[in-house]
Parts: C-alpha cells; sequence; structure tokens
C-alpha cells in the first residue's frame, strides 16, 4: 500500500518537479526577459480578461440557470439539466470546432451577427465564447446542489414579514448563496485560465491580439524555444497553483458559512 | 432519519405555498432568459455537429470515417483509452482506499496532489514530459542511446493522457470510501472472509456507483483529451493522430476537409451523449438506491417502538 502512494506521488510529482528545476536551470536574467516579452504580456492579459469575463457570465447565466433548475417546473427541465453538462463531456476540440463554425460569417449565428459587427471567431470575443461554453458547468454545478438545500422557510418568514420577494431575494437569498456563487467562478475561471482546445479552433491564434497562453507555449515548443515555453509555463503553472489554493480556501470558507 | 422526512414534508409543503415564488411573469422571463442562453450555448453546438457531419451526405460522412488516416486516429484514441482507464482505475482504488480507511502523515498533501492535474493546464501537463523524456530533457539521453522513443509517440501521448485523467477515479470514490467507513469491511474479516472476499463482497458493492461514474468520465476525458495530447504528438498523420488531433488537422486543411473534421467531431459527440446519458442513469440509479436504503431505514424505524 506504501508502495503504491509513492509511485502515485511520484507518478505526480516529478513531472511537475522537472518543470521548476528545468526553469531553474535558466538564468534569472534570462528568465524575467523571456516572461516579459511583450508578446507573453499580451498573451497573460488576454488570458486573465477573457477568462475574468467567461467566468463573470457563467457566474450569472450559471445562477439564473441553477436557480430555474432546482426551483421551478416547466417543459424540458429534465433535459436542460442534462445539458448543462455537455460542455465537460464534449472534447474540447469539438467544442471549438463547432463554435467557430457557427459564429463563422457563414455559420448558424455568423451570419446574423457578423453584419452586425459582431465577429465571433478570429477574435477576442471568440475567445471568451469558447471560454465560456467550457465554463459553464462548473458555474451551474457548484451552485445547484446549495440551493437545494437552502430552507424556503427563512423567504416565507420574509414574506409573512412583509417582506416584498425582490428584498427578501436581495438581502436574504442573495448574501447566502454569494459564497458557492464565488466559488463557482473561480472554478470556471481556473479551467478557463487553463483552457487550450477549444480556443486553438477559434481565435486563430494571432500573436498580441487573439494568442492565450497555453497557445504561446505550444508556439514556442513547435519553433523548439524550450526555454521560453518553460519559463512561461512555470508562470502559468504558479498561477494555477494560486488559483487552486484561492479555490480551496473558498471552499472551506463556504462550508463554514453554510453551516 | 426521522429528522429527513420531516424536512422533506415541509419542503413539499411550502412550495405551493404563497410569498416564496416570484411572480409568475419574473418566473417565466427568467425561464426564457435560461432556456435561450442554452440553446446558444449548448444545443446549437450540439445540433450542428451532426447537421455539418452529414452536409455532404451519409456516403461522405463513412468515407470520411474510413480513410486510412482516421482508422488510424480512431484505434489510437481507443488504445489509449484502453491503456488509461484500468490503470486510473487500479491508482484511483488504491488511492482513495488509502485516504479513506488509513491515518497517515501528508494525507492532506496526497489529495491535493491527486487533485492537481485538474489544475494545470494541459498544455502544461503535456511539456512536462517532454522536459522530462525530450532529446533535452532528464532522460532523454539515455532514452535515444537504447533506442526508446516516448516523446512525439504513442507512449507519451499515453503518458500525458495518464497524467491529465488521474483525478476522475479517485475523485468520486474518496468521498463514497469516507462514507463507508471501515465497520462492516471489519465484520467481514471477523467472520472470517479473506481480505479479497471483502473487497470482492463488501467493498466494491458499496462504491460500484461511484466507480462507474468516475470511469465514464475518465474515459471521456481520456478519448477526448487535446492539449496534452497535442504537445506530445508530433502530428505525423496516419500514426500519432488521435480523433481530436484529426479534427484539427482536418479542419485546417479547409475545403471539403472540413466536413471530414466534422464527421470524426459527430463520433466523439456521440460519445458525449452516451457520457451523458450513462452519467444521467447512473445517478439516477444512485439516487434510487439512496432512496430505497433510506425507506428501509424509516421503516425499521418505525417498526421499532412498537415490537
Amino acid at each position: 500500500m506504501g508502495y503504491t502512494l509513492v509511485y502515485l506521488s511520484a507518478m505526480i510529482l516529478i513531472p511537475i518537479a522537472g518543470l521548476f528545476l528545468k526553469s531553474f536551470h535558466i538564468s534569472w536574467h534570462e528568465f524575467i526577459r523571456l516572461i516579459t516579452d511583450p508578446r507573453a504580456i499580451a498573451a497573460y492579459r488576454l488570458t486573465t480578461l477573457a477568462s475574468l469575463l467567461s467566468a463573470l457570465i457563467n457566474a450569472v447565466f450559471g445562477t439564473l440557470l441553477a436557480w430555474i433548475l432546482v426551483r421551478y417546473e416547466f417543459f424540458g427541465k429534465r433535459f436542460l439539466d442534462a445539458l448543462v453538462d455537455f460542455p465537460f463531456a464534449l472534447p474540447t476540440a469539438v467544442g471549438g470546432l463547432t463554435i467557430a463554425s457557427l459564429f463563422s460569417p457563414h455559420g448558424w449565428l455568423g451570419q446574423f451577427l457578423v453584419p452586425l459587427g459582431i465577429k465571433g471567431s478570429y477574435t477576442p470575443l471568440a475567445v471568451v465564447i469558447a471560454l465560456t461554453f467550457v465554463g459553464l458547468p462548473f458555474a451551474v454545478r457548484t451552485l445547484q446542489p446549495v440551493l437545494e438545500t437552502l430552507e424556503v422557510d427563512v423567504e416565507e418568514v420574509a414574506a409573512t414579514l412583509g417582506s416584498s420577494r425582490l428584498r427578501t431575494f436581495l438581502q436574504i437569498i442573495a448574501p447566502t448563496l454569494f459564497p458557492t456563487i464565488l466559488t463557482g467562478f473561480a472554478l470556471s475561471f481556473a479551467r478557463a485560465v487553463g483552457e487550450y482546445g477549444s480556443v486553438a479552433f477559434v481565435s486563430g491564434n494571432y500573436p498580441y491580439r487573439t494568442e492565450i497562453v497555453p497557445s504561446l507555449i505550444v508556439y514556442q515548443l513547435e519553433q523548439h524555444n524550450y526555454e521560453a515555453a518553460t519559463a512561461i509555463a512555470a508562470v502559468l503553472m504558479v498561477v494555477s497553483f494560486i488559483i487552486l489554493a484561492g479555490i480551496n480556501w473558498l471552499e472551506t470558507w463556504t462550508r463554514r458559512f453554510n453551516q | 432519519m426521522a429528522g429527513s422526512v420531516k424536512h422533506k414534508f415541509s419542503k413539499r409543503q411550502s412550495v405551493s405555498r404563497r410569498g416564496a415564488e416570484e411572480p409568475p411573469l419574473v418566473k417565466w422571463i427568467l425561464i426564457f432568459i435560461g432556456v435561450s442562453f442554452a440553446m446558444v450555448f449548448l444545443l446549437l453546438p450540439l445540433l450542428s455537429v451532426f447537421v455539418s457531419a452529414f452536409s455532404a451526405g451519409l456516403g461522405y460522412f463513412i468515407e470520411a470515417l474510413t480513410t486510412h488516416d482516421s482508422r488510424s486516429a480512431i484505434s489510437l484514441t481507443l488504445l489509449i483509452a484502453l491503456i488509461t482507464v484500468p490503470l486510473n482505475v487500479i491508482f484511483g482504488l488504491a488511492a482513495s482506499w488509502a485516504i479513506a480507511k488509513f491515518e497517515f502523515r501528508g494525507k492532506a498533501f496526497l489529495i491535493t496532489l491527486i487533485d492537481l492535474p485538474f489544475a494545470i493546464s494541459p498544455v502544461v501537463s503535456g511539456l512536462v514530459f517532454i522536459l522530462l523524456f525530450g532529446l533535452q530533457g532528464y532522460f532523454g539521453q539515455w532514452l535515444d542511446d537504447h533506442d526508446i522513443k516516448i516523446v512525439f509517440a504513442a507512449p507519451g501521448m499515453v503518458l500525458a493522457t495518464l497524467f491529465v485523467t488521474f483525478p476522475f477515479v479517485a475523485r468520486e470514490l474518496i468521498p463514497i470510501m469516507q462514507a463507508g467507513g471501515r465497520e462492516q469491511e471489519e465484520a467481514a474479516l471477523t467472520l472470517g472472509a479473506s481480505p479479497w472476499q471483502m473487497i470482492w463482497y463488501v467493498t466494491l458493492p458499496s462504491i460500484k456507483w461511484g466507480l462507474l461514474y468516475g470511469v465514464i468520465l475518465c474515459n471521456a476525458r481520456a478519448m477526448g483529451e487535446f492539449g496534452a495530447v497535442s504537445v506530445l504528438s508530433g502530428h505525423i498523420r496516419g500514426e500519432t493522430e488521435t480523433m481530436s488531433l484529426r479534427v484539427q488537422s482536418l479542419y485546417e486543411d479547409g475545403g471539403t476537409s472540413e466536413t471530414a473534421a466534422f464527421a470524426i467531431a459527430a463520433l466523439l459527440a456521440l460519445l458525449a451523449l452516451f457520457t451523458l446519458i450513462f452519467k444521467t442513469y447512473v445517478e439516477w440509479k444512485s439516487a434510487r438506491n439512496h432512496l430505497i436504503a433510506e425507506h428501509s431505514e424509516i421503516s425499521k424505524h418505525l417498526s421499532e417502538p412498537a415490537s
């Protein structure tokens, strides 16, 4: 048993340690130069902004979807409930391919949107759309169980005491759900930061404009710039660790908050 | 148990009560917005895959799937899943078993470690294996001397997939095993069961649905992984392309190849649909089992004072 555990740790730890060891081989000066390259900075900026925006969209619509799935009865509800997991089950390449074709100038949505000036392929907007798609299940599925266990009694008391429904929602329901919505937001953001497959199809990977950090790493690898790829990957991994720590902290806080 | 029954009753009654519901107009506006959003972001992509795949007719669809390169992509994808899923089932069982049933130092660290592949970008997951086994990597020279090819070949792609799909089974099993406790297994052992009998008759049945759930999620990811596999593949057509990678290379070819890309994509979407249906079934089944268990517990509870 102990042997298995050691083996498991090795399977995960060695590759990660390898990345950091490799980046220590690069001199400090060179490392800084590689990770502050203007093209890398542009990629950090796009990844951060697009991920934040998509996580925000998912927090809003994910909350709405979780709400209608838990509180209301309507035709096709069970189907919708199952459909929410679709982006999670679908290979990212397929997600990217379909979004690219839907929003292309001749696509189902693009033919209406492109004349309006909304270009959903090969633009930063396309990146946001793809990231929203892949992150949606995380926002809905985090909130749903909490919403299911929410006591309706409290809302009734508020209504009996003369509170309007809107006021009950804003002052009682929203504050209770807020930590969980924030966790869903963070999970969706974390997924978006690392996402590559779907974006590779829709963004066109134009340097400085639609290139996200994972695409830049792939580009550097293809150019055999292993040092640059390693340095940028180290930055991305540190950011992922920070987000993971943040999510763990949020989950602990939410659990305490919900009790 | 009695508490939870009471809770269910009060919940059912309160749903019909006024005051805790939105006005019908607000309710239907919310449903309308939610459903429209889901249509655009979830249903439309799903439909468009199949419509595009068959846009050039069934004949072309079949032709696109049976070219040499496509067949090789399909078999490589199946091969990768066939290796990684069983291995991750074993790892997942061992890890969750150890975490749930034993106390040891560094347990919290191990749990975090299991989650790590989820947190890391797939591209970075692929890159770390290049740094280990590539020519410039730590073991690269040795591997090259012994003529073992890992990077830009199938073994590397298997390793990367193993890494990114690692958490699925373990994550599903840990909470179930923790909730199960050790009493039943200890009872089995005291009654003279061998450790294997205990695992087969006591442990496995209790985690059956969770394990299945983890396996289908793990399989879906193993077959659909793109980023990590892309980095390690070397993109040799007919050799080191999985289905996901084949979708990309066909899409980049443009023209009629795009329809072929959709044909492969449709096959992968079918896998996703299968995963969803299976997942819904498992959830329904385990929820029902849970209800039955609860029910028998309740009737036991009710009959006890009488006897």
